[in-house]
């Protein structure tokens, strides 16, 4: 399907640096109090200096790098002009003329195939402090700004306006996401860790920014609203003016916050206190240094494990999984692996809507190769390994100890004789027997059911069936 | 006061025979009865009580090179625990929670700071007038400016109301107060010392730098406050032991001039005051005498130095200013209202009139559209006249001029009229676009009024204009008792 819809993406991604970009203080402010992660240069007192952190340098080589961009020989540090609370300076350290790198390229999965979006630019700056507000940001009689965050590495990458929906945008942040936690430079995770703003046109209409969007889901939902509200515009013959947009992310919609003939003019020049950073002699060493991203080892995975596209998909995104998988894989056959990987531990991390890194903690691979190998052996049933795995998540706790205390263990074929006469001697089933008899093969449904209930789980349905279907052959014959 | 070193100052102290604890008092009682007012702030208690300490443990202290010597550090420099308010209302109040590294250094090798000298706000002016504190008086003649923007500094030096300072110079502020009240002033090589700490008006053209009442005096505060500092990113990173040691090597080189060649550039000498003219030319007979030769040349970009050190300056003032928001320290006022509403009132009512002025021009030749043709075309500029200045001192060891074209004028002579103000930086201003060192030393006396000599080296070559420096002086006394 052609689409007349528009969108390119600016990222902003906070660098897992230890130090902040342009100071020594920490990082780790997520669980700090307010401005205790502070110092003279990150609050811009008056003679504090600014001094690049080398560290966050590297690392965002290493993204343009891993992103396919043509890395630049010399970067140069500029300032960006503007009031604002949150910026300590009254400008915000960033890069203009003489980024890290230009022209590199994503491959995403699209619902019409493979696509690629073209990045345009890849540089660095610094993040600025956090306003606060009392209530909500309508009510607040004041705001309060804390500046553990001022300094914060991030790396912004800039795309082409290749994306063509929301649907799109979100598959491409997913992918971004994936290759930047590849590099080890990126953790998703973290409150705020990944900030977009989105420019977005219809045919025939103007393009509008929306600024400041702080989650994966609110991109895709800010884009729908946006084309939305484009159409509606174009339809009714009014024009879409240029603009940026504010998202609301409580409410779903983006409201102007300035018309193109308001536009700050930021009066970019170089930062007189750094000096031009020559980065060409690095990239061969940190070109090593980049390991296997997602779209290698998903190759890899169909080749050296011949599981289907869609589980080594599936498996790759998040590298703790891909290692987890890999791990599993190495012990388990890796097609059982992969499903119950892909399909079945995924799905009840997403319905407790927790990441790997946090099931890790209760999780380990080895477990995980204890209940397939009882699973593949027939000691537990699918039913019996799934409970297995979402007591682990639940309230943690070993296999073994899960199937002992939980009477998970696969009945004998003598005990399951027993709960098939039991239910056919049962004279509240004699009507469904009737039926089946009759040539209503439905009701067999309800037999199985009715052993599965007897057994509490612990025959697997699919022999409960053939056995079933044996004695009312014989019962019949 | 005037006659002692710096040198004569420390040995007296190790040796006991100075109490530091009565020199230190007779600061403060001199400034007392002072009405130049070369400070915004004295540190008066903590530097007896440093005083006290020093005369106690003088055995424990024998390595510093600084013991006990009374400094005054220009209001633009961060001190920890010192109000630090660069002469502006808005950063009244203002006490830095960190030293510069120059204070660092000074406190390492033991020097006492007396308290933070007058300056023109944020060192925007060439009279130390444009001072929310009120304008510091020439001690030579009390009608008239110290000269700026380090006028409390030098004012301070050559009253006695400090033995060294620290000034700083972004065109011309550490020589231009020496000319006027007759001490000598360098500003160091653009990344020699580090700037981390000073309070920034133009950083890519500023340094801080020694004020004394003698050559050596100002050579050996220039090695103390010249150590390798990180934290300063446009700090040119050389190896200091064999290029800093200015004492060691002006005492090596005996103070000898023979050999030496000065260029003397026409232009520099244009519009200059008669008075003024004559006795620069006696100090370049008198470098001839001593041996030295000197030719006259022409650097034909100069006449355009003026317009781009206030296009750059201003234009790195406008977004260096921006901070000053009353949101984090300094200036507040008891107001309910939004926050543009906010900074633009605090803003307005903390900022004088100079400062407002060259914001106001640096953020419009920053604006799109006008960047190209002010900024850009002055960055050119700037490299043109450095390469002019490379190539003539790659054909003279040093180029002698005025300091200023004139003597220090009347207070409020020139305040009304800010291009009258700017066009007397015209021979400092060039030096800062260059990046290069220079000195300005006593060569004469005109009604009582203290004349400049200017003299300028290569990048990094501060020992040459020190040797030369300390040869003159030492043989002719500008102001013998």
């Amino acid at each position: 399907m052609k689409s007349d819809v528009k969108i390119g993406l600016e990222c902003h991604a906070q660098l897992l640096t230890r130090s902040k970009l342009f100071c020594p203080c920490p990082t780790d402010y997520h669980n700090a109090d307010p401005n205790t992660h502070v110092c003279p240069i990150c609050l811009g007192l008056p003679g504090a200096l600014p001094a690049v952190n080398a560290m966050a340098v590297r690392y965002a080589i290493k993204v343009a790098l891993a992103l396919g961009c043509e890395v630049q020989p010399e970067i140069i540090f500029y300032r960006k002009n503007y009031y604002y609370p949150d910026l300590p300076r009254g400008f915000q350290i960033t890069q203009y003329d003489f980024p890290i790198a230009f022209n590199g390229m994503v491959r995403i999965e699209s619902d019409g195939g493979e696509r690629e979006i073209r990045i345009r630019r890849v540089h660095l700056e610094e993040d600025p402090g956090r306003l606060i507000y009392k209530g909500t940001i309508d009510t607040a009689r004041h705001s309060l700004v804390d500046y553990n965050r001022s300094g914060i590495p991030l790396v912004e990458i800039v795309t082409e306006p290749d994306l063509r929906s929301p649907k799109e945008a979100r598959v491409f942040l997913n992918k971004l996401r994936s290759i930047l936690e590849y590099l080890g430079v990126f953790n998703g995770d973290l409150e705020g860790a990944m900030r977009v703003d989105a420019n977005i046109s219809l045919a025939g209409g103007e393009r509008a920014e929306v600024k400041n969007i702080s989650s994966y889901k609110g991109v895709e939902r800010a884009l729908s609203f946006e084309i939305t509200r484009q159409r509606n515009l174009l339809r009714r013959n009014l024009s879409v003016k240029q603009e940026t947009r504010h998202y609301d992310e409580v409410r779903g919609i983006t409201i102007s916050m300035r018309t193109k003939e308001f536009e700050e003019d930021y009066r970019y020049f170089p930062e007189p206190d750094l000096v031009p950073i020559r980065i060409a002699e690095y990239v061969p060493e940190l070109k090593a240094e980049i390991p296997e991203l997602p779209d290698e080892r998903r190759k890899r995975f169909i080749i050296q494990y011949s599981i289907t596209p869609e589980h080594a998909t599936a498996l790759t995104y998040d590298k703790l999984i891909a290692d987890f998988y890999e791990a599993v894989a190495s012990e388990i056959d890796p097609k059982l692996s992969a499903t119950w990987i892909a399909d079945v531990l995924k799905g009840e991390l997403n319905y407790r809507s927790i990441t790997m890194r946090e099931a890790m903690d209760r999780l380990s691979p080895d477990d995980f190769v204890t209940i397939l190998r009882h699973l593949e052996r027939g000691v537990i049933t699918e039913r019996g390994a799934t409970v297995v795995i979402r007591e682990i998540l639940d309230r943690g706790g070993k296999p073994e100890e899960i199937i002992k205390r939980k009477k998970l263990a696969r009945i004998s074929s003598a005990e399951m004789q027993q709960a098939i006469d039991a239910v056919l001697n049962d004279k509240e089933n004699t009507g469904a027997i009737s039926d089946y008899l009759a040539g209503k093969s439905e009701a067999l449904n309800f037999l199985v059911g009715q052993v599965m209930k007897y057994t509490r789980g612990r025959a697997e349905p699919k022999e409960v069936r053939s056995m079933l279907e044996n004695a009312l052959r014989n019962a019949s014959g | 006061m005037k006659d002692i070193t710096v040198a004569e100052v420390v040995a007296g102290i190790k040796s006991g025979d100075i109490s530091c604890e009565e020199l230190i008092s007779g600061i403060y009682e001199r400034i007392e009865r002072s009405e130049l007012n070369c400070y915004i702030t004295l540190n008066r208690d903590k530097a007896i009580e440093e005083a006290i300490r020093v005369d106690k443990n003088r055995e424990a202290y024998m390595d510093k090179r600084l013991l006990g010597v009374p400094i005054a550090i220009k209001d633009s420099i961060s001190t920890a625990g010192i109000q630090t308010t660069c002469a502006s209302k808005i950063l009244t109040g203002y006490v830095p929670p960190y030293d510069a590294t120059v204070i660092e250094a000074l406190k390492r090798e033991g020097a006492i700071i007396i308290g933070k000298t007058n300056m023109d706000e944020f060192c925007m002016g060439t009279s130390t007038e444009t001072s929310y504190y009120g304008p510091t008086l020439n001690p030579h003649d009390h009608t008239r400016v110290p000269g700026g923007s380090s006028g409390g500094s030098a004012a301070a030096v050559s009253a006695g109301e400090a033995l060294i300072a620290l000034g700083s110079d972004t065109g011309g502020s550490i020589r231009c107060p020496a000319s006027f009240c007759g001490v000598v002033g360098l500003k160091p090589t653009y990344g020699l010392v580090s700037r981390y700490g000073l309070i920034a008006y133009a950083n890519s053209l500023e340094q801080i730098g020694p004020i004394a009442t003698n050559v050596r005096d100002t050579a050996l505060l220039l090695e103390v406050i010249s150590a390798k500092d990180e934290r300063d990113s446009t700090q040119i990173k050389i190896d200091n032991n064999s290029n800093s040691n200015y004492v060691f090597k002006t005492e090596k080189n005996g103070e000898d001039v023979r050999g030496l060649r000065i260029g003397v550039c026409r232009e520099f000498l244009e519009g200059v005051a008669p008075e003024v003219e004559e006795s620069v030319w006696h100090a370049i007979y008198k470098f001839e005498d001593l041996g030295a030769s000197y030719e006259e040349i022409s650097l034909k970009y100069l006449k355009y130095a003026l317009a781009a050190y206030y296009i750059i300056a201003m234009s790195e003032a406008s977004s260096n200013l921006a901070r000053f928001d009353g949101l984090r320290y300094g200036l507040r006022l008891d107001m309910d209202a939004d926050w543009h509403t906010t900074f633009s009132r605090i803003r307005g009512e903390g900022f004088g009139e100079e400062v407002k002025r060259r914001i106001i021009l640096g953020t419009y030749a920053l604006s799109v559209g006008y960047y190209g043709r002010y900024y850009l075309k002055a960055l050119k500029i700037r490299t043109l006249i450095k390469r002019e200045f490379e190539a003539a001192l790659r054909a003279y060891d040093i180029l002698a001029m005025p300091t200023m074209p004139c003597v220090a004028f009347k207070l409020g002579e020139r305040i009304k009229d800010p291009l009258s103000l700017y066009l007397a930086d015209v021979n400092t201003v060039p030096v800062n676009l260059a990046g290069l060192p220079s000195i300005s030393v006593p060569c004469g006396v005109f009604n009582g009024l203290p004349i400049g000599l200017q003299l300028v080296s290569g990048q990094f070559q501060e020992d040459k204009i020190i040797n030369a420096a300390m040869a003159y002086e030492s043989s002719f006394k500008v102001f013998s008792s």
